[in-house]
């Protein structure tokens, strides 16, 4: 270190060489990150892009096969109007807003009541059960759908809106409860003495000083819930068949494709507006929709 | 600390009378009360439909009667389950290398840039991953349309003649890796780089003093620095992945001849669309011994992480 210090400052010739090579070598590589971060945002973001395009072209000149497909001459707002006034997707749309709304209420109440008391109050069995709430987070929904349409028959929820919300809850909850269990147990364990010095209990506990204090890892679960909740397609696809009980993942495809006829840019109108929920919530909130995403690795 | 509480509220460790309201009283009762939703739910909606599957896989496809393991050594010899098994396994393994390698390369490449554009360029490269795969999928599913396919209208321009993405199967499987890539390569990119910022530089100085070459710091400060996260990222896609449904179901159904069905799309067309639920129990359950391998690795790297973390 003080070597090359000294020679810089006496015999810089011989150095500024190395340096200048350091430098270059370095603005070199930096080109070659911006080479490779548009390379990698073009091919993340073309079928998006794509996806706007066509939803903003008339039926017409989608079906012109002379016309190029990643422009659009004639740009209209058809699509999302005859979307939103005729057919169901409204009804997907209100749906999908029913479902996941409730279903991020009822995550949040017993994430938080489950994880406070596995993060703070130590009882038989609460170190296995934190551990069997993580390996529950791993369950994929693939492996359970199939007994869950019998059991979900049996009680008689066949196609209906109500399953989703009994239902979507094991594919949260889980996930929730262990990252929050990681907030709550990185609060330091002084201010549970202020508070029971102050008299509080609990509950009162939660409710004033943990909620509050772990509000950011709060803010992430609900985000990954939302998302999640947003998302699902598996168990709508397999429970609900009738068009107004369905959400907006699979009402676009069961209501916008008839036989062979595939209107493209309704259906591309439809899955942008779908998309625009969860992007406006990254959009304004990416530190804790990316904390709440991956916390599962990094949290424990 | 816990002595403490336990005085103040006035219980004991050892409940002396056992009435009811001494046992509401105390600390565990309470912390039970406020998992048992939790537990519900787990039990309820996790563990019992489990089980359940695990009997529903032994029954006749009317299930009237009790048949044993003929559904399973039924599956096993049918060439169609035999190319599912096939198909998962190079379905997963084939994605979740590519999303590692791109995750990686993108995760290294960000953090090169000054921090103030890093993160509008994270921002982008993260889209993929916001949109939901059933929403996004439609997407790609018209890209890849027989007729009005836009990438063969682009790669026709500089003379490449038109690819049938979901008709011929090599390209079929093809296309739901390329999907499923674009769309997991984001988190695989933003788990790296959230482990390249925990790696202390004075490591890669103390490399740098050492002489150490770009590949070296790589090699022997980068990588072994980032293992673990490297690890749990690569098993948890790998869960994730094995029991994809929403990508294929979309763009290809199974089709071109079935070459392109995985266990949960091979699951739904059997258990639900067929009507054969035992068999298509079964075809999930196939799943499980993988998973649950998976899992346990998972775990382990997980607490081995939060204990290096606490520590």
């Amino acid at each position: 270190m003080s070597t090359t210090a000294a020679t810089e400052s006496t015999a810089p010739l011989p150095m500024y060489h190395a340096a200048g090579s350091i430098k270059r070598e370095r603005r070199w590589a930096l080109i070659g990150a911006y080479v490779a971060l548009a390379v990698f945002v073009i091919f993340f973001m073309f079928p998006p892009f794509h996806m706007l395009i066509t939803s903003l072209k008339s039926s017409a000149e989608i079906a012109d096969l002379n016309g190029n497909p990643w422009i659009v001459s004639a740009p209209t707002l058809q699509n999302y109007r005859e979307l939103l006034t005729e057919g169901n997707y409204v009804i997907h749309f209100r749906n999908s807003i029913i479902v996941t709304l409730t279903v991020v209420a009822i995550t949040m109440v017993i994430s938080t009541l489950a994880a406070f008391a596995l993060a703070r109050m130590r009882f038989w069995g609460s170190a296995a059960l934190a551990t069997g709430v993580f390996l529950t987070y791993l369950v994929p929904e693939t492996l359970l759908f199939i007994p869950l349409f019998q059991i979900i028959g049996g009680l008689g929820l066949y196609n209906n809106l109500g399953a989703m919300i009994l239902i979507y809850p094991t594919l949260t909850v889980p996930f929730c409860t262990w990252i929050m269990i990681g907030y709550f147990s990185s609060i330091p364990k002084e201010l549970d003495e202020a508070a029971l010095i102050d008299g509080a209990n609990h509950l009162q506990m939660l409710w004033k000083i943990f909620i509050p204090v772990a509000l950011p890892g709060i803010l992430a679960a609900t985000i990954f819930a939302f998302t999640v909740s947003w998302a699902q397609f598996l168990y709508p696809m397999a429970f609900l068949v009738s068009s107004d009980q369905m959400v907006l993942t699979v009402g676009i495809v069961s209501d916008l494709i008839r036989g062979d006829t595939f209107q493209w840019g309704k259906i591309m109108a439809g899955a942008l507006m779908a998309a625009a929920p969860p992007l406006l919530v990254y959009a304004f909130l990416m530190d804790y929709y990316i904390a709440g995403l991956t916390a599962g690795a990094t949290k424990g | 600390m816990a002595d403490g509480n336990l005085v103040m509220q006035g219980g004991s460790a050892r409940p002396q009378g056992g009435t009811l309201a001494r046992l509401a009283r105390k600390r565990s009762t309470l912390a039970f009360l406020m998992t048992v939703p939790l537990l519900a739910v787990i039990g309820g909606l996790v563990a019992y439909p489990f089980f359940y599957a695990l009997y529903l896989s032994m029954l006749n496809k009317r299930m009237t009667r009790f048949i044993g393991l003929e559904n399973y050594t039924f599956l096993l010899s049918r060439e169609t389950f035999q190319s599912v098994i096939w198909q998962s396994v190079l379905f997963a393994v084939g994605a979740v290398i590519a999303k590692a390698l791109i995750g990686f390369i993108l995760a290294h490449v960000l953090h090169e840039l000054p921090s103030k554009g890093q993160r509008k360029w994270r921002g982008m490269l993260l889209v993929p991953w916001v949109i939901p795969p059933a929403v996004s999928t439609l997407a790609w599913w018209w890209l890849f349309d027989p007729s009005y396919s836009a990438i063969n209208w682009a790669v026709a321009t500089i003379g490449i003649p038109p690819v049938a993405w979901l008709g011929e199967p090599s390209w079929a499987r093809f296309s739901v890796i390329l999907v499923n890539v674009w769309y997991g390569a984001p988190f695989f990119m933003i788990m790296y780089l959230a482990a390249l910022k925990s790696v202390p530089d004075q490591l890669y100085e103390a490399a740098a003093i050492d002489g150490a070459t770009g590949w070296q710091k790589l090699r022997h400060v980068t990588v072994p620095m980032m293992r673990n996260i490297i690890s749990i990222t690569v098993l948890f896609s790998l869960i994730v992945t094995f029991a994809n449904f929403d990508i294929v179901r979309i763009l290809t159904n199974g089709g071109p001849q079935d070459k392109t069905h995985i266990f949960g799309t091979y699951a739904f067309q059997v258990g639900i669309q067929s009507g054969d639920l035992p068999l298509g129990a079964s075809v999930s359950l196939f799943m499980f011994p993988i998973l649950a391998i998976f899992a346990v690795f998972v775990l382990r790297g997980v607490t081995r992480r939060s204990k290096e973390m606490a520590g």
